[in-house]
């Protein structure tokens, strides 16, 4: 069943944590913007969607000003996408260490994950600047922040989990998969709030796990309405489920890596 | 006296990789298209048994603690995959792998290392990648950094190293990992003869302090210095098993086409109507073919020759080649009339202590230069040798074991004079 070596995970902790200090400061490196990527990605995208969806659209946001709530969402939605696309071709991208030397392989997608948990403190420092801004204030529920985080990160790392091990084997997987990270975006209530789809469909929007996340992070943060702990619920259980299954599907490929890659 | 538990025990061991990419699908969309296609013919495709070559197949291996084993075999024979299942990066097909210790493998200098960042983090990064504790690394950065002498570089992105400060310090931290067992694979291959010797150098001490090693090298002279035991690997089966030199010796004359001996009939022999080359050897001094020598062994090279016309005056000469250039010539010194017909030879001898550590090729020529200018036989590469120092002490380095240059190395006698009184300066 789950053939997991704890003892061995335990033992390579300090490396997890190299791999993914490592990966933060090559990426504030090799970028001139540096460390204000991080916050210039959810922030650009915000006004970008602030102007076509707040202003065109007129897409309703539960009573908060369109910036603050459409930026609250991104802030997740990013993290959660980056760390899906990043680990997804982690494993590819890292084929040397992988032929030559021995370690968890496990730690690589997880590493990826870890150091964007980075740029999303750094995300959420505009966040509050905005909430200042137009005077909002957070409540007790955002006591579950760290909880919705740790959540999202084993959604993240599940999805990752699955993605790079398929695309050890299908390369084709690393074209495709910002194209649908893309289009899943639409599918979660990032940029609108899940009550302006139709009751009808409400469910569909459930089965996607951000959907409750994307929530219970707005509400937590804002403070503008009550956590919905039955989408949260759903949200849960789906990402442990991913995340268990992410593990036996890497463990079950990983012999072969070195072979195939 | 009773046997102690082996540190390595490899049973039956086998590895099957595929070949043929014909039959297997790279990417999604072409196996989904493919299926679309054709259903039955994809069903069929994987069904077939695809084309495999078998990298490793059913070998055994115990290795004792302390040991240090060279593993050498031509390219494709097995001697890489061996080290990637014993450090676990592949997995065998068959098989059982016993490691009773921790393991480190250094199949590549500088693997995990990061150009952008500098050359004190690739330290802990490339550390831990290899499996070194923060603590562990702590303690020992400061040999690692004199090791490998970039004490002014530390905080400089090693992408601004020389290529040759980016491989010491890569070495130097895989070497200063405190393992029970260390796979090393032709590392030697990367760097400038000062590295090689250093690598050699601390490979060395990883063996004098007890530890497992397990060397993969094309290096013959290396391996017959630091192992006592070398294993040849052929088509992934293990050959041969047993004494460094024996081992060495037998691959050396299975893989150059010219070994220490070669012989013609009288057929395809080089030569004209009148003279014919019919073997050339490389003899020690018990009278048998050798391939590897040390340096302090004299040797007896002896041309064979069938002489068709009486009367025919000529010499032999035998041309000695190593490192690209003819290192030195030694004719016969007159022109002697060979009056019979009928099979020579003529030997020479090669006292012990001339050649310089390294691989030699002899070419034999018999020439006429009295009278007519005539050039029976000439051939450039007849056998070939290979000369080691196992550092002993009475060869021309002495004590030195650091790279000695040149193509030849006679000992020859130095006299230390102080004050009006001479002194021989004895070697130990």
């Amino acid at each position: 069943m789950l053939a997991l070596d704890l003892p061995e995970l335990l033992y390579y902790r300090e490396l997890l944590f190299f791999l993914a200090w490592s990966e933060i400061k090559v990426r504030y490196k090799q970028t001139i913007m540096g460390v204000s990527w991080a916050i210039l990605q959810p922030l650009f995208t915000m006004i970008l969607f602030t102007m076509i969806f707040g202003g065109f659209a007129k897409i309703p946001s539960e009573g908060i000003p369109y910036p603050v709530f459409s930026y609250s969402g991104l802030v997740l939605w990013i993290y959660f996408s980056n760390s899906v696309s990043q680990s997804g071709v982690s494993l590819v991208n890292n084929s040397t260490l992988i032929s030559k030397v021995y370690f968890p392989r496990l730690l690589i997608p997880t590493s990826s994950c870890i150091s964007l948990l980075m740029d999303y403190v750094l995300a959420l420092v505009i966040l509050v600047i905005l909430m200042a801004f137009y005077s909002l204030l957070p409540n007790v529920s955002i006591l579950l922040l760290p909880l919705l985080l740790a959540v999202t990160f084993m959604l993240a790392a599940g999805v990752g989990y699955w993605l790079s091990s398929i695309c050890v084997k299908y390369r084709d997987v690393r074209f495709v998969l910002p194209f649908f990270v893309q289009l899943f975006m639409f599918a979660s209530p990032v940029i609108y709030p899940s009550t302006f789809v139709s009751e009808k469909y409400r469910w569909l929007l459930l089965l996607n796990p951000m959907t409750g996340l994307l929530d219970a992070h707005r509400a937590a943060l804002l403070g503008h309405k009550n956590i919905d702990f039955n989408g949260l619920g759903i949200s849960v259980l789906v990402s442990i489920i991913i995340f268990i299954t992410g593990i036996i599907y890497f463990k079950k490929t990983e012999k072969d890596f070195a072979d195939l890659i | 006296m009773l046997q102690k538990e082996p540190i390595i025990r490899i049973s039956n061991l086998s590895k099957q990789y595929r070949i043929g990419l014909d039959t297997t699908y790279n990417t999604l969309t072409e196996s989904v298209t493919n299926f679309l296609k054709s259903p039955l013919g994809a069903l069929r495709s994987l069904m077939k048994p695809y084309g495999t070559i078998w990298a490793l197949k059913g070998i055994d291996l115990e290795v004792h603690k302390g040991e240090v084993v060279g593993i050498i075999g031509r390219n494709g024979s097995g001697k890489s995959t061996l080290l990637k299942i014993l450090s676990r990066i592949t997995h065998p097909t068959d098989g059982d792998v016993f490691l009773a210790g921790r393991v480190s493998s250094l199949l590549e200098v500088g693997v995990g290392f990061h150009p952008e960042l500098s050359g004190r983090e690739n330290v802990y990064l490339s550390g831990a990648i290899l499996g070194m504790r923060k603590r562990e690394i702590d303690e020992k950065f400061q040999d690692i950094v004199k090791f490998a002498e970039v004490e002014k570089f530390l905080d400089t992105p090693v992408k601004r190293y020389s290529s040759g400060m980016y491989v010491r310090l890569a070495f130097a931290v895989a070497a200063h990992m405190d393992t029970d067992i260390l796979l090393v694979d032709e590392v030697l291959a990367v760097g400038d003869a000062a590295f090689q010797k250093k690598c050699l150098g601390k490979m060395e001490m990883a063996a004098e302090g007890g530890r497992t090693v397990l060397f993969v090298s094309h290096n013959m002279p290396a391996i017959n210095r630091l192992c006592s035991r070398a294993v040849l690997l052929d088509g992934g089966r293990l050959v041969k098993d047993g004494p460094a030199i024996e081992v060495t010796g037998f691959y050396l004359n299975s893989v150059t086409e010219a070994g220490a001996l070669r012989s013609w009939s009288m057929s395809t022999a080089p030569g004209t109507p009148e003279v014919k080359l019919t073997s050339v050897k490389l003899v020690k001094e018990n009278g048998l073919p050798a391939s590897i020598i040390e340096v302090d062994e004299p040797l007896k090279l002896n041309i064979g020759y069938y002489v068709v016309q009486p009367h025919l005056c000529f010499r032999c000469a035998a041309l000695f080649y190593t490192q690209g250039v003819c290192a030195f010539v030694s004719i016969e010194p007159v022109e002697y009339e060979r009056e019979a017909a009928g099979h020579y030879h003529s030997i020479l001898s090669i006292p012990s202590n001339l050649l310089a550590e390294g691989e030699y090729t002899v070419g034999v020529s018999i020439i006429a230069s009295r009278g007519v200018k005539f050039r029976y036989v000439q051939i450039k590469d007849a056998i070939a040798f290979q000369v080691f120092d196992s550092i002993k002490g009475s060869s021309a380095r002495g004590d030195y074991a650091e790279n000695l240059a040149g193509v030849v190395r006679p000992r020859l006698n130095w006299i230390l004079s102080y004050g009006g009184a001479d002194k021989t300066v004895k070697d130990i």
